[in-house]
């Protein structure tokens, strides 16, 4: 049996869970820019294919009632925060039974009941969010924890530092999670951060920040469990840098150029999430292949399904152009 | 039933739902003043004093932010989306320029794009207004951005008793609400209830009656219009002064039914007048209410120009009685005899 660094202390269900969980984000992501080539979904579309580890390694630590803030690359965070996957595709075909009534899209997939405060169209937009959660924690009295996820790109705003700088000084119950995939829409994190470890900057904000390898689960759970109960047991805020590759474009449409020939591939060959996970666990005897090929099926069959009802769900009527503006007016 | 100042009834208002509800948090710049500092803790109680006093009975709802504005400003989005009630101070309404995009982006689209699911119940405080010399970026009366955003809600109390039954209403409130506090009204007395009470948000204050020229006059431009009526008075002109009290949702039925009586319709705002909302009223009156009018729209606002620091400028700056006096004479001299 190989040593599974992290492994042990998830039980089959778990693992059998978090394979799940990176699974559905894959498909729905592939099956998304599939989908979006035949010109049948409006709007922009930013998938998270290959980011998969990361979300699934984070919300494996987190209950119902902690809160995450997204990016606009969201669909990974929100399946993973355990927002309805079917209400979530009718949302990116805009239909009045998505997940926001086909108001929010691709861009603003939210559910407050699941702790999901929303994909974000703007960069940087969400990490003051959860410093309001932290406060909201720590002012009732429970041990909720609020994770922000940020790209390389948005690590550049001022938003960003403000909020580390703000959760730092409150000693809130906050993770501030970076996905550097490499690239900020086309601009590489080599020119516009100087190709540094971003979370060194946590140094600058007086709490810890450590790298993991994005692609690796395991590595990803280990260290998001390590920040997330010192941040329930009141230790405060953390930084932790994902490195990891996007397998598309910054959007749907994007012609990449900007990209090193066979980068993606490689990547796929090499690192890809699920693979890696599949060899360890199978290669460890914690889980078998067959049960990881049933969930593969499963899965395939279910997002053809939400792909299939989604095309031919109702759109939103003309009334709901302007309701839930306001709570009272 | 006591005197007291427009701050003070701000305070009484804070301090009541506080009290009342404790997931109401109140933070900002120095709200408290002297968080990790080697002195006395509530050393300022906010940079004019308004929550002077609220940390020595609610130390746990009341905290100091470093200057970040769009991480606090932020921070009370997120908070509002769970559980709290937060009142986040800006202490200048200039200063939004640095955190707009966590009022207009975030916090004042959560309900309608996440399909209603979203309550964002905060307040933002903030100062406005010009009249103390502090120049172009701390004395701007910038409601407009505000109002023109669909999801927040805007207050301009013009006396202390509204100060304080809107601020409660604010704080009570499920949406986001923008209370734009007048810095020069801060010292002025009115009288006001002991006890908490609230007025309704989107309703207008009829606060002087008279049958010959409406006035939509706003916030501290209401005593101007004041001083202005029983000028006009003296002559023989009766104003009707109507107050808003809130820009968003504007009382627009109230307005209209002064006009449709009056036939005149002259409005006073400080702030600039393009895109304003001197110029959304009177747009709104010419468009609903022209069958009655018997002169054009007036209105009285400041110049097209920031505000200036030099005290002979800034005073030429803010409308003046005079000047609305001078307003309503020329709807009174232009209109059709009645």
């Amino acid at each position: 049996m190989t040593e599974v660094a992290g492994a042990k202390e998830l039980s089959k269900e778990e693992l059998l869970d978090a394979y799940r969980t990176m699974r559905t984000i894959r498909d729905f992501e592939e099956r998304l820019h599939e989908e979006f080539a035949t010109g049948e979904i409006p709007g922009f579309v930013h998938l998270y294919a290959g980011e998969e580890a990361i979300a699934a390694g984070f919300m494996a630590h987190l209950d119902e009632d902690d809160y995450i803030a997204s990016t606009h690359r969201g669909h990974g965070h929100a399946i993973a925060k355990g927002c309805d996957p079917k209400a979530m595709m009718f949302e990116i075909y805009g239909k009045q039974d998505g997940l926001c009534h086909g108001k929010g899209g691709s861009m603003h997939i939210a559910d407050l009941d699941k702790g999901m405060l929303g994909a974000n169209g703007i960069v940087g937009g969400g990490p003051p969010l959860v410093c309001g959660v932290g406060l909201s924690a720590r002012t009732r009295g429970t041990n909720q924890v609020a994770v922000s996820f940020t790209g390389d790109g948005g690590a550049n705003q001022g938003t960003v530092f403000e909020s580390l700088n703000l959760a730092s000084a409150w000693d809130l119950p906050c993770i501030f999670v970076i996905e550097n995939n490499g690239y900020a829409e086309a601009t590489a994190q080599a020119f516009s951060s100087k190709g540094i470890d971003i979370a060194k900057r946590a140094d600058g904000f007086s709490m810890p920040g450590v790298v993991v390898d994005g692609h690796d689960f395991f590595a990803v759970y280990e260290a998001a469990g390590e920040a997330i109960r010192r941040a329930r047991e009141g230790g405060g805020p953390s930084m932790i840098e994902c490195k990891v590759n996007r397998y598309f474009g910054h959007f749907e449409g994007d012609a990449q150029t900007y990209r090193a020939a066979n980068e993606v591939e490689e990547v796929r060959k090499e690192k890809d999430c699920l693979m890696l996970f599949r060899r360890r666990v199978t290669s460890a005897g914690l889980v078998k292949e067959s049960e990881l090929d049933q969930i593969d099926e499963e899965v395939k069959n279910y997002i053809d399904e939400c792909v299939r009802e989604a095309k031919a769900a109702p759109e939103p009527t003309p009334e709901h152009l302007v309701t839930d503006v306001y709570a009272s007016y | 039933m006591a005197r007291i100042t427009y701050m003070q009834a701000i305070n009484d208002a804070l301090a009541q739902e506080m009290e009342r509800d404790e997931t109401v948090v109140v933070f900002g710049e120095d709200n408290v003043g002297g968080t990790g500092s080697p002195g006395e803790m509530d050393a300022w109680g906010g940079v004019m004093g308004v929550t002077k006093g609220l940390y020595g009975k609610f130390p746990n709802q009341i905290f100091d932010t470093p200057i970040s504005e769009s991480a606090f400003i932020g921070a009370a989005a997120g908070a509002a989306c769970s559980g709290l009630r937060p009142v986040a101070e800006l202490m200048f309404v200039d200063f939004m320029g640095v955190c707009f995009d966590q009022i207009f982006n975030q916090a004042a689209k959560f309900k309608y794009m996440f399909g209603g699911k979203a309550k964002t119940p905060m307040v933002i405080r903030t100062m406005y207004g010009a009249g103390i010399r502090a120049a172009s970026q701390h004395s701007q009366a910038l409601y407009p951005l505000f109002t023109h955003i669909p999801g927040l809600k805007v207050v301009v109390p013009s006396t202390p008793y509204d100060a304080k039954g809107l601020m409660i209403a604010s704080i009570r409130d499920d949406d986001p609400v923008i209370f734009f506090e007048n810095k020069v009204l801060y010292a002025v007395e009115g009288e006001v209830p002991d006890e908490a009470y609230a007025i309704p948000l989107g309703e207008a204050e009829i606060v002087r009656e008279g049958d010959d020229v409406t006035i939509v006059a706003i916030g501290r431009m209401v005593s101007m219009a004041e001083q202005a009526a029983a000028d006009l008075s003296s002559d023989g002109i009766e104003v009707e002064i109507v107050d808003p009290r809130t820009l968003s949702p504007l009382d627009t039925d109230t307005i209209y039914e002064s006009v449709e009586n009056t036939g005149r319709l002259v409005v006073v705002d400080e702030a600039n007048p393009r895109c304003s909302m001197a110029s959304d009223i009177a747009s709104l009156v010419a468009q609903n209410c022209f069958e009655h009018l018997k002169a054009a729209p007036q209105m009285v606002t400041a110049p097209h120009a920031p505000p200036p620091f030099s005290p002979s400028l800034e005073d030429l700056y803010v409308p003046d009685p005079e000047k609305v006096a001078d307003a309503v004479r020329k709807t009174v001299g232009q209109g059709v005899a009645s």
